[in-house]
C-alpha cells in the first residue's frame, strides 16, 4: 500500500476553521460578506477533498502527521477510501446546506445568525477531521469538538425546550465521550498504538474478556451519536434545532460521525477476524436489528414531521451498523454506501420539512393535507427521497439495500433479510401517508391552490439533492466513483483477513 | 576560578523581584505611577532569566549554584533540574501575566494602596520562585514563609470578609508551616544536614528510624495544608473568594502548584521513591485523599451561586488531580501530575482573570447575573469557554492531555476506582461549566425578538491591559494541548524523579 505525504487533509480541516474566524469577525453588520465566507469555504473545502480522490482511487493513502501527542500516537490524518467517502459526502452536502441555511435563517429572520454560521463551520471542520483521522485519538479529538460545536446549534432557539434539548444532548454525548476516552486509553495500554488498520489491529492483544468488554463499551459510546437504541433519546429531542441544523447535523454530520466511529471500531480496530473469533458480530447485528424494527414502529406514531424523520434516521443508522456487523463483502459495501445514499436522501427530507416550515409555519404531519398542490417541487422531492429511503428503485436507497440484502445472504443469516424487508415496509407505512395526503387529500383549511413555493434559496438545494439521489440510484459511480470507494474499502478490510 | 563559569541566571530569577520589591517602595514614595512599570520590568527580567535557566538545563543538564561560593552541605545551594526549571518558568510567566493584568483592577479595588500592593506582590513572587529554585530544606522554609506572609497581607486587603478569611488562612498556614519546620528540624537532628541532595544520600540508612518517619509525615501534612489538599483545604475558598481579583489570580494558579512541587520534591528527591512508595503506604492514603478532593471539590462547587467561589472549589478539585498523579506513583501518573501543574496553572489563570474582568466591568459575579456578558465582553467570554472546556477535559485543550496521562497512570496502576473518579469528575465539570455557559450565552426567548435587539447592548470589552493576559492564557490553553507531546518529550520525561 503506497502512502503519500500530503498536507491536503489538514487544509480541508483548516479551511472551515479559518472561515469560522472570518465569520465571527465579520459579524452581523456585514451579513452578505459573512455568508460569502461560508459559501467560499464550502466550495474550497469540496475542491480540496475532490483533489484527493484520484490518489485514493489508485489505492494510495494520503497521510499527514501534525505533531506527536504521546509515544506511538500522533495527531495524524490518514485518508483511506472509507474516510474519503465520508469526506466527499459531508463536504458536498455542506455546499447545499450553506445555500439552504442562508435562505432559512433569513426567511425566518432568526437571531444570533453569526453564532449560527460560526458553529456550523466549526462542525464541518470537526466532521472533516473525523473523516480523515488516522488513529483513534485524532478521531476522538474531533469527535468531541463536534459535540461541543453542535451544542450552540441545538440550543439555538433558546426556548425552554431548546435548552432542555441541549442539556440532554450534552448529557448523552459527553457521557459517551468519557466512556470512549476510557476505552481508547485502555486500548492504548494494551497495544501502545491507536492507528487504524483495515481489518483491525487488536487481534492478539488482551484476553477475550477484556476485548469483549472494550467492544461493548466502544459500541455503546459511539452508538450514542449513531442513536442506537436505547441511547437514541437525544436525537428526537434535539430536533428543536433549526431545520438546516437537523438536516446537516442530524442526518449527515453528527449521527454519521457516530456511525462512522462504529464502523471504524468494527472494521478498523477490531476487524472481522477478531469479531468472528469472539462471536461478537452476530450479537451486534441482532442488537442493531432490534433498533431497526423498533425505531420504525416509533416513527409511525410521530405526528411532528421532524420527529418522524428523526426516527427514520435512527432506523437507517442501525441498518448501516447492522450491515457492517454482518461482515460479508456485500454487506460492508452496502453499509458504507448507505452512509452516502441515506445522507443525500435524508438531507432532502429535512430540507423539505424546513421549506414547509418557512413557508407555512406548519410542523405536524396532520396539517400537511393538500399542501402538495401549493408546493409541488418540494413535495415532489420529498416523494422521491421518501420512496428511496424505503428502497424503491431507481433511487439510491435501492442500491444500498440491495447490497445489504445480498450481504445478509452471504453471511448465511437470512433473518436479517427479513429485518430489511420489514423495515422497508415500515418505511413505506410511515412515509406514504404523508405523500398521499399532501397530493390527494383535500385540505381541512383552505390552502393556496396555486404554485407558491418557499424561497428559491431553499428549493434549489433540495431539488439538487433529490436529483442526486436519483442519479446515484441509476449510476452509483456517477458521483466521483462513490460506489467504487465503498467497495474498495470493503475489499481492503476483508483482504486483511 | 571555576565559579566564574557558572551561569548567574538562577540567582537572578529570585533576586530581581526581591530587589525590585524594595525599589517599588522607594520609587512609589515619589510617584505612585512608577510602581506598575517597575513591577513589569522586574517580572519580565525574572521571566527571561528563568527561561534562560530552563534552556541551560535542557542543553547542559542540572545547574548547581552555590550562594556566596559556599559549598554544600554548609552553604545554601540552588539546584535547577528539569522539574523545577519547568515550574520556575510557569511561576514567572503566570506572575508576569497577572502583573500586566493588575493595573486596572488594582486602581479600581485598592486605589490607596497601590505602592504597598506592588511591593508585596513582588515579595510574593519572590517567595514562590525561591521555594521552587532552592536546594536547601531550610531555605525552602524561609521562602515558604515569605510567600505565605505576603499572601496573608494580599488577601487581607480584599473586600468585606477578607480580613476574617485571611486570619483563618494565617492560622491554617502557620500550622502548616510549623509542621514543615518540625519536619526539617527532625531531619536535621538525625542527619545534621539541610541540603536536599545531601539528605537524599544520608537518609536511606535511616529509613527505619521513627524520627525520619515522623519527619516525613510532618512534611506531608505541612505541604498538604499549604497546597489545600482535601480535607485540609478549608482555608482556601474564603481566602481566594474575598481576595482582590489580581491576588486571587496570582495565588490560585501558583500557591497550589508550588505546594504540589514541594510535595513531589519531598516524596521523590529528599526521600527515595522506594521509601515513599514501598516502605510506607503513603501513596495509598494520598490517592484516597486526592480522589476525595476531586469529587468533593466538584460537588461543593455545584452548590455555589458565586462564580468566583465556584472556581475556588474547582481549584480544590484540581489540586486533587495533581496529587492523584503523584499518588499513582508510576511513570504515566507522574507525567500527568507534572503536566497538570502547567495546564492547571493556565486554566486557573484564565478563569480567575476572566472573573476579575467581569467584576471590573459589572461588579457582579453571581452566576445568575451573568446574562448578556457574551455581547458585552465577547473575547473575554470566549476565553472563559475555552478554559471551561479545558477543565472539563475536551480535546484539543490542554486539560484533556493531563487527564489522558492521569487515566493512563491509573490503568497502569490497576486502580480502577481512580479511573472512575477521573471520568466522573469530567462529567461533574460539564454540569458546573455549562450551567455558567447557559447563563451567559442563552437568553430567555421573550427578551429577543428580532435581529435589531442584538445591536442594542453595548460592547464593553475588558480594558486592553486585562484583555491581553486573558487572551494569552486562552491561546496558551489551546496551544499547550497540541504541544503537550513536545513538552513531555523535551522536559517532563527528564523531570520525572529518578527511578521512574
Amino acid at each position: 500500500m503506497e502512502t503519500i505525504i500530503s498536507i491536503r487533509p489538514l487544509l480541508a480541516v483548516l479551511v472551515t476553521l479559518v472561515a469560522a474566524l472570518l465569520i465571527i469577525f465579520t459579524g452581523e453588520k456585514h451579513r452578505n460578506l459573512r455568508e460569502s465566507w461560508t459559501i467560499f469555504a464550502s466550495i474550497i473545502k469540496f475542491s480540496i477533498v475532490l483533489s484527493m480522490v484520484p490518489f485514493i482511487l489508485d489505492g494510495k493513502t494520503l497521510e499527514f502527521t501534525i505533531i506527536s501527542l504521546a509515544p506511538g500516537v500522533s495527531l495524524q490524518f490518514r485518508v483511506d477510501q472509507f474516510g474519503m467517502f465520508f469526506g466527499i459526502l459531508a463536504s458536498a452536502l455542506w455546499i447545499a446546506t450553506s445555500v439552504y441555511s442562508i435562505g432559512y435563517v433569513r426567511g425566518l429572520n432568526e437571531h444570533a445568525q453569526t453564532r449560527y454560521f460560526f458553529n456550523f463551520a466549526l462542525c464541518l471542520s470537526a466532521t472533516m477531521g473525523i473523516a480523515f483521522a488516522g488513529n483513534l485519538l485524532t478521531l476522538f479529538i474531533f469527535y468531541e469538538m463536534l459535540t461541543v460545536a453542535t451544542y450552540p446549534l441545538v440550543v439555538h432557539k433558546e426556548t425552554e425546550d431548546a435548552i432542555m434539548g441541549g442539556r440532554k444532548y450534552l448529557a448523552y454525548t459527553l457521557i459517551a465521550g468519557v466512556v470512549i476516552l476510557f476505552a481508547i486509553i485502555f486500548i492504548y495500554t494494551l497495544t501502545g498504538s491507536l492507528d487504524f488498520k483495515p481489518g483491525g489491529f487488536l487481534l492478539g492483544h488482551g484476553s477475550p474478556g477484556t476485548l469483549i468488554f472494550l467492544f461493548v463499551i466502544l459500541i455503546l459510546g459511539f452508538g450514542v451519536k449513531a442513536a442506537l437504541m436505547p441511547m437514541h433519546e437525544w436525537l428526537p429531542t434535539a430536533m428543536v434545532a433549526p431545520t438546516p441544523v437537523s438536516a446537516l447535523l442530524h442526518a449527515v454530520a453528527v449521527v454519521k460521525a457516530g456511525v462512522f466511529g462504529c464502523l471504524r471500531i468494527i472494521l478498523y480496530v477490531f476487524g472481522p477476524a477478531l469479531l468472528h473469533e469472539l462471536d461478537l458480530w452476530i450479537i451486534l447485528a441482532y442488537f442493531a436489528a432490534f433498533t431497526v424494527i423498533v425505531s420504525g414502529m416509533y416513527a409511525l406514531a410521530q405526528d411532528n414531521l421532524k420527529r418522524r424523520l428523526a426516527f427514520s434516521t435512527i432506523n437507517n443508522l442501525s441498518i448501516i451498523v447492522m450491515g457492517a456487523a454482518l461482515l460479508s463483502p456485500s454487506s460492508i459495501t452496502g453499509a458504507i454506501f448507505h452512509i452516502g445514499s441515506h445522507g443525500f436522501m435524508k438531507i432532502t427530507l429535512f430540507f423539505v420539512a424546513g421549506a414547509i416550515y418557512v413557508k407555512t409555519h406548519k410542523e405536524n404531519i396532520s396539517e400537511l393535507d393538500g399542501l402538495g398542490r401549493q408546493m409541488p417541487l418540494t413535495f415532489g422531492a420529498f416523494a422521491v427521497c421518501a420512496m428511496g429511503v424505503a428502497g424503491t428503485p431507481p433511487v439510491c436507497g435501492f442500491i444500498s439495500k440491495w447490497y445489504l440484502a445480498l450481504g445478509a445472504i452471504e453471511a448465511k443469516e437470512v433473518v436479517f433479510l427479513f429485518v430489511l424487508l420489514i423495515s422497508a415496509l415500515l418505511d413505506v407505512a410511515y412515509f406514504f401517508p404523508i405523500i398521499f395526503n399532501a397530493f390527494f387529500k383535500s385540505p381541512k383549511e383552505p390552502v393556496n391552490p396555486h404554485f407558491d413555493e418557499a424561497p428559491m434559496r431553499m428549493v434549489v438545494p433540495l431539488m439538487i439533492t433529490a436529483i442526486f439521489s436519483l442519479i446515484l440510484g441509476i449510476f452509483p459511480n456517477a458521483f466521483f466513483n462513490f460506489f467504487n470507494l465503498a467497495s474498495m474499502a470493503a475489499g481492503k478490510i476483508l483482504g486483511g483477513m | 576560578m571555576a565559579t566564574e563559569m557558572i551561569p548567574q541566571s538562577p540567582i537572578l530569577v529570585v533576586i530581581i523581584p526581591l530587589i525590585f520589591a524594595f525599589l517599588t517602595l522607594l520609587f512609589g514614595w515619589f510617584r505612585r505611577n512608577l510602581c506598575y512599570p517597575i513591577t513589569l520590568v522586574a517580572l519580565s527580567l525574572s521571566f527571561f532569566a528563568s527561561l534562560y535557566t530552563l534552556h541551560t538545563v535542557i542543553t547542559t543538564g542540572t545547574i548547581h549554584y552555590y550562594l556566596g561560593g559556599w559549598k554544600p552541605p554548609w552553604g545554601i545551594e540552588y539546584v535547577v533540574d528539569h522539574l523545577n526549571g519547568f515550574v520556575l518558568v510557569i511561576v514567572s510567566f503566570v506572575s508576569l501575566m497577572v502583573a500586566i493584568y493588575s493595573k486596572r483592577s488594582v486602581e479600581q479595588e485598592l486605589p490607596e494602596k497601590i505602592v504597598f500592593f506592588y511591593c508585596i506582590f513582588l515579595l510574593q513572587v519572590t517567595g514562590f520562585l525561591g521555594i521552587v529554585i532552592t536546594g536547601d530544606l531550610f531555605n525552602l522554609y524561609v521562602f515558604l514563609e515569605i510567600a505565605s506572609l505576603a499572601g496573608y497581607a494580599l488577601i487581607a486587603v480584599g473586600e468585606d470578609g477578607a480580613p476574617f478569611a485571611s486570619f483563618n488562612y494565617v492560622i491554617f498556614g502557620t500550622i502548616g508551616a510549623c509542621f514543615y519546620l518540625l519536619g526539617v528540624g527532625y531531619l536535621y537532628i538525625v542527619t545534621g544536614s539541610l541540603n536536599i541532595a545531601d539528605l537524599s544520600q544520608i537518609l536511606p540508612n535511616l529509613y527505619h528510624s521513627k524520627v525520619v518517619l515522623v519527619a516525613f509525615a510532618f512534611f506531608l501534612v505541612g505541604v498538604s495544608i499549604k497546597m489545600a489538599l482535601f480535607p485540609l483545604h478549608v482555608w482556601l475558598p474564603d481566602a481566594y473568594t474575598y481576595a482582590p481579583s489580581s491576588v486571587s489570580a496570582l495565588l490560585a494558579p501558583l500557591m497550589t502548584k508550588v505546594g504540589a512541587y514541594v510535595m513531589i520534591r519531598v516524596m521523590f528527591t529528599v526521600f527515595k521513591p522506594y521509601f515513599s512508595i514501598e516502605l510506607i503506604p503513603v501513596t495509598t492514603i494520598l490517592g484516597w485523599m486526592a480522589a476525595g478532593a476531586i469529587l468533593f471539590g466538584a460537588i461543593l462547587a455545584l452548590a455555589q451561586i458565586d462564580l468566583k467561589r465556584m472556581l475556588t472549589y474547582i481549584l480544590v478539585s484540581e489540586v486533587g488531580y495533581i496529587t492523584l498523579g503523584v499518588a499513582l506513583a508510576n511513570r504515566n501518573g507522574l507525567t500527568g501530575a507534572i503536566l497538570h501543574i502547567l495546564n492547571d496553572a493556565f486554566m486557573m489563570l484564565a478563569l480567575f482573570l476572566v472573573v476579575g474582568a467581569i467584576m471590573y466591568r459589572s461588579g457582579k459575579r453571581e452566576i445568575s447575573q451573568l446574562r448578556y456578558l457574551h455581547r458585552k465582553m465577547p473575547l473575554t467570554m470566549a476565553v472563559f469557554v475555552i478554559a471551561a472546556l479545558s477543565v472539563i477535559g475536551i480535546p484539543p485543550t490542554c486539560g484533556f492531555f493531563s487527564k489522558w496521562y492521569l487515566i493512563l497512570g491509573a490503568i497502569d496502576a490497576n486502580k480502577w476506582i481512580f479511573v472512575a473518579v477521573l471520568l466522573v469528575s469530567s462529567l461533574l465539570n460539564v454540569i458546573l461549566f455549562f450551567r455558567c455557559i447557559e447563563n451567559i450565552y442563552l437568553e430567555p426567548m421573550a427578551e429577543h425578538s428580532s435581529v435589531g435587539s442584538e445591536l442594542a447592548i453595548k460592547r464593553e470589552e475588558s480594558p486592553l491591559s486585562m484583555l491581553i493576559p486573558i487572551l494569552i492564557a486562552g491561546a496558551g490553553i489551546l496551544s499547550l494541548g497540541v504541544l503537550s507531546g513536545k513538552i513531555i518529550s523535551t522536559i517532563i520525561q527528564f523531570a520525572l524523579p529518578a527511578g521512574f
